[in-house]
């Protein structure tokens, strides 16, 4: 069945919600109202209120109470309207929630999803749009799952479901409505730390994630058509923790390397990825390393915002520039 | 006295006066259980100087006293069963003891390591460090309790410095609007570390700020263990009866240092610390049990000499058990360890001696 991402996130969350009497599913404006982009529409009807509830706008409640529940055998998966709000409750999910099965010696665990949406070029107001993974990089404990496409989001969000320990799964904005993918209607999963090939090529490995696979897939097409480079790019799907062989073993076979993310480029995504590249496959490289970021500044406003944004044509100038000889 | 959804007030419940007289209503306790309750207070009492006495020897990492405040944390904890959940800070390990987690568990914590074995079964969530989150764990575990449709009840206990955070006025929010079968219990102990109560809150009580958020709300003498009980016994069966949530405040003092690591001198004077050491719950509840024949001054002596037995062979049992094996901080991180944290493992252990660490 064609299905946007989200419908496909709705599929699943209803799948979820029929598998396991232990999910329940909260937050803000998510019971009647159905979520503001309707991710959880009908799913109150469904299931009542007793599992779909609409919470106070409290985000670090809405954290809070998730730790207690998960601790006590339930599955909460919990949704914070937007990812920059995730400031507001770091304290709930970067100390407690990631922290539970180490600070009880693994008797206590928080098997939990928090839901996000996030990324630009929707002309969102203030802090609507930013891209936080890169903070939650250094939460020990805590995975971050960002899918690029329908099929990959429901698939993702059962294994995030199905994970005993925290999961942050964040939601492109973007890509909420932007295109429908054949996705089945009954449950799958699609494995959590995997990367997957989205197009092979042999001269550069193209990184990203979210909503950056598609303008990876436009670059690397205007790269192979206009200047015959042959690009392999790279859906991370998991941004943390990275699956490192996909990334070692892809810059082996081409030797080349961009990497391609929303969010602030110091400490991020493509930091961590051009240090594993010098770790395990430094002599490997013909060029160093690319990346096609947003910059170290705040997300800008929206009159701005395409400005600050990674595009194609950012893209295929990295691409270019790394194919250049050395 | 019975909870309801009134202003709390401004005089705080009693049962026991200072002198340890009977002035309120006895709750339902037979001999053994009121010395009982009466031991665990000594045994808190000790413990915290055993383990203040480690510390000055090297024995033990940093840690809060317990002084003062028996009465309240005995008290909060007594009226749980097996299935109910208790979440605190530092400053409740007798509740802890109460609700039956062992002493060796808790001396072991304070060499600095987490027990290989926690004992999850007890439903008590590791001691919370930033102040007040654990409220909102407490109510997370009632609404789960009360969506499974099970009869568990969850005790969530912070501070008079906890109040001023947002996550205790969340937690008391999120508790009312969802009818948690939860009791949120402020321990008003005059200070945090050294900003007195009325830098806290302009409000008289904590208690009062139950009436904004729909939760009822009582006021206890907290070294009066017959009041915290009373008022606890039946704030957590109203809970488990499906009638929703309670705030306490209890009103006790900290008698001792903040932590190891303050000296209470700077900022409080010594006649304030003596007028409260004169509200002594252990002596409080003592006079009344002498008072009723239950307890005798030979048998007083006994049964300290045979709780500090037990904590002095709680402290061999802890100090002879392994410590942690230094990679051991890996195991906890996550269900299964990912490909770079293995390997981060391994080069840990080329920089560890065999048997080092033991």
């Amino acid at each position: 069945m064609l299905m946007t991402m989200i419908e496909a996130l709705n599929h699943s969350l209803t799948l979820e919600l029929e598998r396991d009497k232990r999910v329940v599913v909260f937050g803000q404006d998510i019971g009647v109202n159905g979520g503001v982009f309707r991710v959880t529409e009908h799913l109150q009807e469904k299931f009542g209120e007793q599992r779909v509830f609409d919470t106070p706008l409290s985000e670090s409640a809405i954290i809070g109470s998730a730790v207690g529940m998960s601790v006590y055998g339930l599955r909460p998966i919990a949704e914070i309207q937007f990812a920059g709000f995730l400031f507001v409750c770091m304290n709930q999910l970067a100390s407690q929630a990631a922290r539970m099965r180490f600070r009880s010696a693994g008797a206590y665990t928080c098997p939990m999803v928090v839901r996000a949406p996030y990324g630009g070029g929707v002309r969102t107001p203030e802090l609507h749009s930013d891209s936080l993974e890169g903070v939650f990089m250094q939460t020990p404990g805590l995975k971050v799952v960002i899918p690029s496409n329908p099929y990959d989001a429901k698939g993702l969000l059962a294994s995030a479901v199905a994970d005993p320990d925290p999961v942050l799964f964040l939601e492109n904005i973007k890509l909420y409505r932007s295109f429908r993918l054949e996705t089945p209607e009954e449950y799958y999963t699609v494995p959590l730390c995997k990367a997957k090939t989205v197009q092979e090529g042999t001269d550069v490995s193209l990184f990203a994630y979210g909503a950056m696979v598609p303008i990876a897939v436009e670059a690397a097409k205007q790269a192979q058509k206009e200047h015959g480079i042959s690009v392999e790019v790279i859906d991370l799907r998991t941004v943390w923790p990275l699956d490192e062989e996909a990334i070692v073993a892809s810059v082996e076979k081409t030797g080349r390397a961009v990497v391609v993310h929303e969010a602030p480029r110091a400490g991020g995504v493509g930091a961590e990825i051009t240090a594993i590249i010098n770790e395990r496959c430094l002599y490997s490289l013909l060029k160093p390393v690319g990346r096609v970021t947003g910059y170290d500044t705040p997300y800008p406003v929206p009159g701005l915002e395409d400005y600050y944004l990674p595009n194609a044509a950012k893209v295929l100038t990295a691409l270019r520039q790394v194919m250049e000889p050395a | 006295m019975a909870i309801q959804q009134i202003d709390p007030g401004m005089v705080p419940y009693q049962i026991l006066d200072v002198e340890g007289k009977l002035v309120g209503e006895m709750p339902d306790l037979s001999a053994e259980r009121l010395l009982s309750l009466y031991r665990y207070m000594q045994l808190g009492r000790a413990f915290s100087n055993k383990i203040i006495a480690l510390q000055r020897q090297g024995r033990a990492t940093t840690f809060g006293s317990l002084a003062g405040q028996e009465a309240t944390a005995v008290g909060l904890a007594a009226p749980l069963q097996p299935q109910d959940w208790l979440t605190t800070s530092y400053r409740e390990l007798v509740s802890l003891m109460v609700k039956g987690l062992p002493l060796p568990t808790l001396i072991y914590a304070f060499r600095g390591f987490t027990p290989e074995h926690y004992p999850g079964e007890n439903h008590c969530l590791p001691i919370q460090i930033v102040i007040g989150t654990q409220m909102l764990h407490a109510v997370g575990l009632a609404m789960a309790a009360k969506i499974s449709g099970d009869k568990a009840v969850a005790v969530g206990v912070c501070g008079d410095g906890a109040t001023s955070e947002g996550d205790f006025n969340e937690a008391l929010n999120f508790a009312g609007v969802f009818q948690a079968p939860v009791v949120l219990v402020v321990q008003n102990n005059g200070w945090a570390i050294s900003v007195p109560r009325h830098k806290q809150s302009a409000a008289p009580t904590f208690a009062a700020r139950g009436a904004g958020f729909g939760v009822p709300s009582v006021l206890v003498d907290g070294n009066d263990i017959l009041a915290v009980y009373a008022v606890m016994q039946q704030a957590v069966e109203r809970a488990r009866a499906g009638q929703g949530p309670t705030l306490v405040e209890t009103l006790t003092y900290r008698i001792g240092a903040h932590t190891t690591a303050d000296d209470p001198t700077r900022y409080r004077s010594p006649e304030e610390v003596e007028a409260w050491r004169a509200k002594d719950p252990l002596t409080r509840f003592k006079r009344f049990l002498v008072s009723r024949d239950m307890l005798d001054e030979e048998q007083d002596r006994q049964l300290i000499a045979a709780v500090e037995e037990e904590i002095n062979e709680a402290v061999r049992v802890a100090e002879a058990m392994p410590p942690m094996a230094p990679d051991s901080f890996f195991d906890y991180t996550s269900a299964s360890l990912s490909p770079r944290l293995q390997e981060q493992r391994a080069d840990l252990l080329r920089y560890v001696e065999p048997g080092q660490g033991e």
